[in-house]
């Protein structure tokens, strides 16, 4: 076929990346199942290790399988290339030690998946790589934080998990100022929600454990290049625009134009940190986008009843979803999110403790795990499992409180789930 | 590497090296709203086995300083000039879309300097349709979609310039707006399809040249479709011609062949 005219969401979905198999004829995506792959000679096995040929080495640097996954979700988002890698953290972290080293520092927000802000608080520090956060909601912070050694801006389309909308044009353009890229966490609104790129972004990232393959069954993750941050303009990254000793004193920025920082990632940060993605798992995440659409017009189908249906009831206090006027991101959902601003979201009980573990054991369809983005609705008790160890102090800063419920809406009948909902409650209410 | 070319820096890529006047020299011209890195996978390989390699970033355009040529005419004497800057008495050139017609002009001008010479993605005349031409004017973010879409062949492109994993026409796009934001001065979009659509040199060059030519054609391009190069294959007096099974993105779209037929036409060169 030529000349594709530019083809909807649904479409690349389905078709970006992949056609029938030439050697077999088969139709869906083969599962790559080869650490290796047989070189054709000398000659060619040498201008693969050296970027004069384009091809499979060894699969911890790239696979066919994966390299599906990776065109797939670059055309999604609207970016230049993709690296899967083996979890979400794995894609965070790959980011991070691309583009920065020992004496550099971060500014992100603090409305952070608790994974996240563990990886920046904790572990980075150890390794010398420094983090200041920030409210993602206030800007001037963001501009107060940059240091000279700044690298990064990082933050999430929609926080987790108050979703407090992260304005990506004005953070992005702050970051930009100061010279350097803003990298954004999409997991939880998937390009079919909001496309970063289109709004300022120069590096997406997901858990594509989540909504890329909707259906709790694998854990990946995948970080994509937008191909708009101007490394050599900016001066402050010399990984990518000076020679690189570990790889043929390769100028990776004089390489490509673009695309500086997918040769770099690949060629060190998979080479070397090794945390690849298996190509059984790609297969599974590929498999759930084919439904994206499909599945995140019912995530918001079935968000917006619950939402509407916990914003009525009395034993409900706060619900903290942006669809609601009384929700500090409303009009900026509105704006970057005409969709739908995801289907996690958290609400407070009006009760205590006890009564709040009550709800959760109470619920039949909404099952108790670690875990967001299911086919299936999830539900959690923030404070005591993926934010435990914050202190009360940081957890009231990225909004949690004590008795904050977080749920995870899934593709059920809505009718099913705003039922157990209303027992829950009730069962939760006799508890006191 | 930059090369002082009529007393302004132009930038060359050469994988890194040093340019080895033992080697023969392959001179590389991209087309409209690119640079030099569309070569990326061609031009590393060559500065690999055994050639000087100088894929050129045109002037005003990326990392080359000065004036972007109003012309394919003026161009070709940048090309010239290249060759007496770096000291070349002889190379081949190679150029795709709008670089296509720069290495056909720059070669009719000094044929007995040229060794070989290789057209990807040619067409003559290389018309450009009025609304693309307006629209690369007033809305060239609108026009370098309308052109990713006329280049592309293929939801699946293979393994290619970054390696696999790379979404080749996003990557096209970002490179075409960083292009175009590298001159402020200068609309490179509307200035490069001017150049295109105003040129009418080609059939009499093509006639002028005297060295082997190999026409590196993408069987459903429908930006520069195989039958508008068939006058110029007609005209050429060593004609070989391989149809890539793709579309105006030959580099990146069918590297593999590409390569293949590129170095099977250049051999002969490092024989001498």
């Amino acid at each position: 076929m030529s000349g594709y005219p530019d083809p909807g969401f649904d479409t690349l979905a389905l078709h970006a990346g992949a056609a029938p198999d030439p050697a077999t004829g088969a139709r869906a995506v083969p599962i790559h199942l080869s650490t290796s792959f047989v070189f054709e000679s000398s000659d060619h096995a040498a201008a693969l290790f050296n970027l004069e040929r384009a091809g499979h080495v060894y699969s911890r640097i790239s696979n066919p399988t994966n390299a599906v996954l990776e065109q797939r979700v670059s055309a999604l988002e609207g970016g230049i290339g993709a690296i899967s890698t083996a979890s979400g953290q794995a894609a965070l972290h790959l980011s991070v030690a691309t583009l920065m080293g020992a004496g550099s520092h971060i500014v992100a927000s603090t409305a952070l998946y608790g994974g996240s802000q563990n990886l920046l608080h904790y572990t980075m520090r150890r390794f010398g790589i420094d983090t200041t956060f920030v409210q993602p909601g206030d800007i001037d912070a963001w501009r107060a934080a940059v240091r000279p050694n700044t690298r990064l801006f990082f933050g999430e389309t929609v926080g987790n998990p108050g979703l407090d909308v992260l304005d990506i044009a004005t953070v992005s353009a702050i970051a930009h100022e100061a010279g350097v890229p803003l990298l954004v966490d999409s997991t939880l609104t998937s390009p079919w929600l909001i496309k970063p790129f289109e709004h300022g972004a120069d590096l997406v990232y997901h858990s594509a454990t989540k909504f890329l393959s909707g259906h709790g069954t694998v854990i990946g993750g995948i970080v994509v290049d937008g191909g708009s941050f101007d490394w050599d303009r900016s001066g402050k990254f010399p990984e990518l625009s000076a020679a690189y000793e570990g790889f043929h004193n390769m100028v990776f920025s004089e390489e490509s134009t673009v695309g500086a920082f997918l040769l770099r990632a690949r060629r060190e940060g998979l080479r070397d940190f090794g945390a690849c993605l298996s190509p059984h798992s790609a297969w599974l995440i590929l498999q759930g986008i084919e439904t994206l659409g499909l599945r995140m017009e019912r995530h918001m189908r079935n968000t917006e009843k619950v939402v509407e249906f916990l914003s009525r009831q009395a034993f409900v206090g706060r619900v903290g979803h942006p669809l609601l006027d009384s929700h500090p991101s409303h009009a900026l959902a509105q704006r970057l999110l005409p969709r739908g601003a995801g289907s996690v979201f958290s609400f407070d009980l009006k009760g205590n403790r006890a009564q709040g573990k009550k709800f959760v054991e109470s619920l039949k369809i909404f099952s108790h795990l670690a875990n967001v983005g299911d086919c299936r609705s999830l539900v959690i008790h923030p404070a005591s499992t993926t934010h435990f160890r914050m202190s009360d102090e940081a957890l009231a800063g990225a909004g949690i409180g004590q008795g904050t419920i977080r749920l995870s809406i899934g593709l059920e009948d809505a009718d099913d789930l705003i039922d157990d909902l209303k027992r829950a409650l009730k069962a939760a209410e006799k508890a006191a | 590497m930059f090369i002082d070319v009529k007393g302004q820096p132009l930038y060359c890529y050469t994988a890194g090296k040093a340019l080895d006047t033992a080697k023969p020299t392959v001179i590389m011209v991209h087309g409209v709203l690119n640079d030099h890195s569309v070569w990326i996978l061609q031009s590393r390989y060559l500065a690999n086995h055994g050639w000087n390699v100088l894929a050129i970033d045109l002037p005003g355009h990326c990392r080359s300083a000065g004036t972007p040529p109003a012309s394919v005419e003026e161009a070709a004497d940048f090309i010239v000039a290249l060759m007496d800057a770096a000291g070349l008495a002889r190379a081949a050139l190679v150029g795709h879309s709008l670089g296509s017609l720069i290495v056909l002009e720059a070669a009719s001008r000094v044929p007995e300097r040229i060794s070989r010479l290789v057209l990807v993605g040619v067409a003559a005349p290389m018309r450009v349709s009025a609304a693309l031409l307006e629209a690369s004017l007033n809305a060239p973010m609108k026009a370098l979609e309308m052109v990713n879409v006329f280049s592309r062949s293929t939801l699946a492109p293979p393994p290619s310039a970054l390696g696999p994993g790379t979404w080749i026409y996003g990557a096209s796009m970002a490179l075409g707006r960083r292009v175009l934001a590298s001159n402020t001065q200068y609309n490179l979009f509307h200035r490069g399809f001017q150049a295109c659509d105003s040129y009418q040199g080609a059939t009499v060059a093509i006639e002028r040249v005297s060295c082997p030519t190999l026409f590196l054609l993408g069987s459903v391009d429908q930006m520069t479709p195989p039958r508008a190069a068939q006058d110029l294959i007609d005209r050429a007096r060593q004609a070989e011609v391989v149809m890539l099974p793709g579309g105006h993105h030959q580099m990146n779209e069918t590297p593999e062949e590409m390569l293949s037929a590129l170095t099977t036409f250049l051999k002969p060169e490092l024989k001498g």
